[in-house]
């Protein structure tokens, strides 16, 4: 069985190399990454990082402990401790020729996504969603018509008027 | 015109106060109080050394590689608790400290390493001697810095020390670009720092503290289980206060020897691998576990489903990461020990507890009964010298009184177990990395840090020769060490793991070739003492004793095939011990 899933939030100075501090907690760790952003606040010294992971919750103790014990990091918080909203971006690039054309832009008329580029042979998809939805409007296309795929990993806020 | 004037008077003021980085450097590591910088100069740090050379209040130690610099100065703040200094250049210098940072790093012990850097502008561009070392260092240090801009030169000294000082204590390196060291500016070393993101808990949780100490008064079969965190803490004095007081049996791990005194009837000696069997058996069957600055490492729990398997579990520790790591405690404290120990020492005294004295007089039985098997016995007899008797007459002709620093092996076991150290940073060794060639650069440290104490490296042959170079640093810098290399032509831990577990299959443990040892050490400016037999060991200390002023060598031909017992084999559980 999956260990459970977990979105970490961290907040730390805005310095160079203390991305690298944190990728390198979990490789020389050995934790889990299964999705890793950053980038400043509105306050400019300080970034916020978003990381998904796995890992029992013996182990996501020592995530956190390990995380907040690094110099820089001012704050950690898991925010699936509680209620949250989680979004992520995907761009996508689909072969989109013929009778195809009108396919796709119904199904991204039902996933909400917005058709951002378009030539005579492809369209480009902006999405923005759970994990699972962008899995879900993926695995509806036809493998076949996919040209490229990124995907910005997950961004996460907790419910509720309180900052972490 | 008069404006004009006024500016010009005034950057030229300024321009007096501007002083050049290396200048920085020497004037931080003096306000910091630094006695001693060890180091090894090259072409990035030598306006520092340029620096240094102009003064004489900072005393820098040349040693003959990096590595030991690292591990003398590390030595130096386990025996003295201060921040220990190092410093060396780019490249070859930086990656050559790596081992001894992360020797530091390991047993939690504070250090401030300057390495020098190539220019700024040069920085990722394959330069002469450059190698990434904020990169390579990232995982070995508690925290490094890179100093891009001399403006921050200052306060970033600052808060090396303060953060290798603090909380749980580790190495912190600071890497200087060449060019940093000679541009200018203001000099202002900073009283004090405060850091948004890094605060140390130091005061322990009231009620935590309370539900410790009531698990503790109800305990039958109470056993305290303390490591190094006594020593780093300075809570030796208060933790034998508090264990005195209650009666209980304690151990230590190798980290935390001399944190209570071995004498004393209530110490059961070291648990773990190599622990006693009386420690051991006594942890395992233990219903209340006081863990101190000890943090579970593997070699003391051996298998952990069978650790300790009947007791509920105090955990105190500066470090949150340290606690439930391996092992899940029921009462953990995040604090200082000094401050831990007196709070819970308060709350003991104040709630009018004390443990059920028929239980513990049963308990101290039941102890008495496994100290009989007397795990550490061996037999000396008139032919081969065991090495066991050479650690035990160090101990006796010392009065117990040195510090004692050792490499890694057997011989550092025996020193573990037969040189009984009643005070805290009497024990210098390397436990979490087991960094061979630590022995002598340590000594060094130690013997700066306490320069009428006696000083013993107790050493194998095999280690002795990872840092022999150092013995030219000891005579430049008359440094008495009495070395002890318990000399069994082995890399005789190899052997003893090969004999018990490879079946007796001895690959490349023998080691072939030896030098002498008597006339290495005269080579060196040195004397240099054999012992052959039994009959020899306490002349040879006795004379190695008497020459205060001298380095001596002393090369104890010892058992080549004795075995250090008892022995956990590894993932085995600790009752499980091979015993002689
Ligand atoms: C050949 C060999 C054999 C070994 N065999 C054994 C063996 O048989 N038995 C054994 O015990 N070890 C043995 N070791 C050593 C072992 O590898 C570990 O280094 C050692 O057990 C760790 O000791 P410790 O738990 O006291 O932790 P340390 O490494 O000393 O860590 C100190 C702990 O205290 C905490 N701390 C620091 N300062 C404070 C403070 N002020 N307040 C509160 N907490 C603080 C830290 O956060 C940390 O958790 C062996 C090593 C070698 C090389
Ligand atoms: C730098 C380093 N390399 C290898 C080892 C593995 N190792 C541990 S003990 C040991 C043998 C040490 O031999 P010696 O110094 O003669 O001590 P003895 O065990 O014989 O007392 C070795 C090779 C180590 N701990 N450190
Ligand atoms: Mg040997």
């Amino acid at each position: 069985m999956q260990s459970p899933r977990h979105i970490i939030s961290i907040l730390l100075e805005n310095e160079s190399g203390a991305l690298s501090r944190v990728a390198g907690l979990f490789s020389a760790r050995g934790y889990n990454i299964e999705a890793m952003t950053v980038a400043p606040t509105h306050d400019p010294s300080i970034s916020r990082m978003t990381v998904v992971t796995r890992g029992s919750e013996e182990i996501m103790e020592q995530v956190l402990k390990q995380l907040n014990k690094l110099v820089e990091v001012i704050r950690v918080h898991d925010l699936t401790d509680g209620p949250h909203i989680e979004r992520e971006l995907m761009l996508i690039k689909v072969h989109a020729v013929g009778p195809d054309r009108e396919e796709v832009k119904r199904l991204a008329d039902i996933f909400r996504g917005r058709i951002i580029d378009v030539t005579d042979r492809s369209y480009t998809i902006e999405l923005t969603g759970t994990g699972e939805k962008l899995d879900a409007f993926l695995s509806a296309l036809d493998p076949g018509m996919v040209i490229e795929v990124v995907r910005s990993g997950a961004s996460a806020i907790a419910r509720g008027s309180r900052s972490i | 015109m008069t404006g004009l004037q006024t500016t010009m008077d005034r950057s030229s003021a300024e321009l007096e106060q501007e002083i050049s980085g290396a200048e920085i450097v020497v004037r931080a590591l003096r306000d910091e109080g630094v006695e001693f910088v060890f180091g090894y100069p090259g072409g990035a740090v030598l306006y520092i050394y340029d620096e240094l050379a102009k003064q004489e209040e900072l005393k820098h130690i040349l040693v003959r590689h990096e590595q030991a610099a690292v591990h003398a100065a590390d030595a130096y703040a386990r025996a003295t608790g201060r921040v220990g200094v190092a410093l060396v250049t780019s490249g070859p210098g930086a990656t050559n400290a790596v081992t001894g940072i992360a020797t530091a790093y390991m047993d939690s012990v504070p250090l401030v390493i300057i390495t020098g850097q190539v220019p700024v502008a040069l920085i990722g561009n394959d330069a002469f001697q450059e190698v990434d070392t904020v990169g390579i260092t990232r995982p070995c240090t508690k925290h490094n810095f890179l100093v891009k801009d001399v403006a921050d030169l200052a306060n970033t000294l600052k808060t090396a020390f303060f953060l290798a000082a603090s909380g749980r204590p580790g190495p912190v390196l600071v890497d200087i670009p060449k060019d940093i060291t000679v541009k200018r500016c203001a000099y202002r070393y900073p009283d004090k720092v405060q850091l948004r993101s890094y605060k140390p808990t130091v005061k322990g949780h009231a009620g935590q503290v309370r539900k410790a100490v009531q698990l503790i008064a109800s305990a039958e079969r109470p056993m305290f289980y303390t490591g190094g965190g006594i020593i780093l803490g300075n809570a030796a004095e208060a933790l034998t206060g508090f264990v005195r007081h209650l009666g209980a049996p304690i151990t230590n791990t190798l980290m935390g020897l001399g944190g209570f005194p071995a004498s004393d009837p209530q110490f059961l000696g070291m648990l773990g691998m190599h622990g006693t069997f009386e420690a051991n058996m006594a942890v395992q069957h233990s219903d209340v576990l006081i863990a101190l600055g000890a943090r579970f490492d593997d070699r003391v729990t051996g298998n952990l489903e069978a650790f300790a398997p009947h007791a509920r579990i105090v955990h105190v520790d500066v470090d949150p990461s340290s606690i439930s790591k391996n092992v899940k405690v029921d009462v953990p404290i995040v604090g200082d020990l000094a401050m831990v120990l007196a709070e819970m020492d308060q709350a003991w005294r104040e709630g009018g507890y004390r443990l059920d004295p028929a239980a513990l007089k049963a308990w101290w039985e039941q102890i008495a009964a496994w100290r009989a098997r007397d795990c550490l016995r061996y037999e000396q007899g008139d032919s081969i010298i065991k090495p066991q008797y050479v650690v035990q007459k160090l101990h006796e002709l010392t009065g117990g009184d040195a510090i004692v620093t050792s490499d890694v092996g057997q011989h550092q076991m025996w020193a573990a177990q037969f040189y009984g150290f009643d005070a805290p940073r009497r024990w210098i060794n390397s436990g979490g990395l087991g960094t061979m060639g630590y022995g002598l650069p340590a000594a060094m440290g130690a013997q700066l840090a306490d320069p009428e104490r006696t000083v013993i490296c107790i050493t194998g042959e095999g280690s002795i020769q990872m840092n022999i170079q150092e013995l030219s640093t000891c005579l430049q810098h008359r440094l008495p060490i009495k070395v002890a290399c318990l000399n069994n032509h082995y890399l005789g831990m190899v052997r003893q793991w090969q004999e018990f577990f490879y079946e007796s299959r001895y690959a490349m443990s023998y080691v072939d070739a030896l030098p002498d040892f008597v006339k290495l050490a005269e080579a060196y400016g040195h004397v240099g003492l054999r012992a052959d037999r039994p009959a020899d060991v306490e002349p040879v200390i006795r004379e190695a004793l008497r020459l205060k002023d001298r380095l001596v060598f002393m090369d104890f031909q010892v058992d080549p095939t004795e075995n250090v017992y008892p022995m956990v084999p590894a993932g085995a559980a600790l009752s499980d011990m091979i015993l002689l």
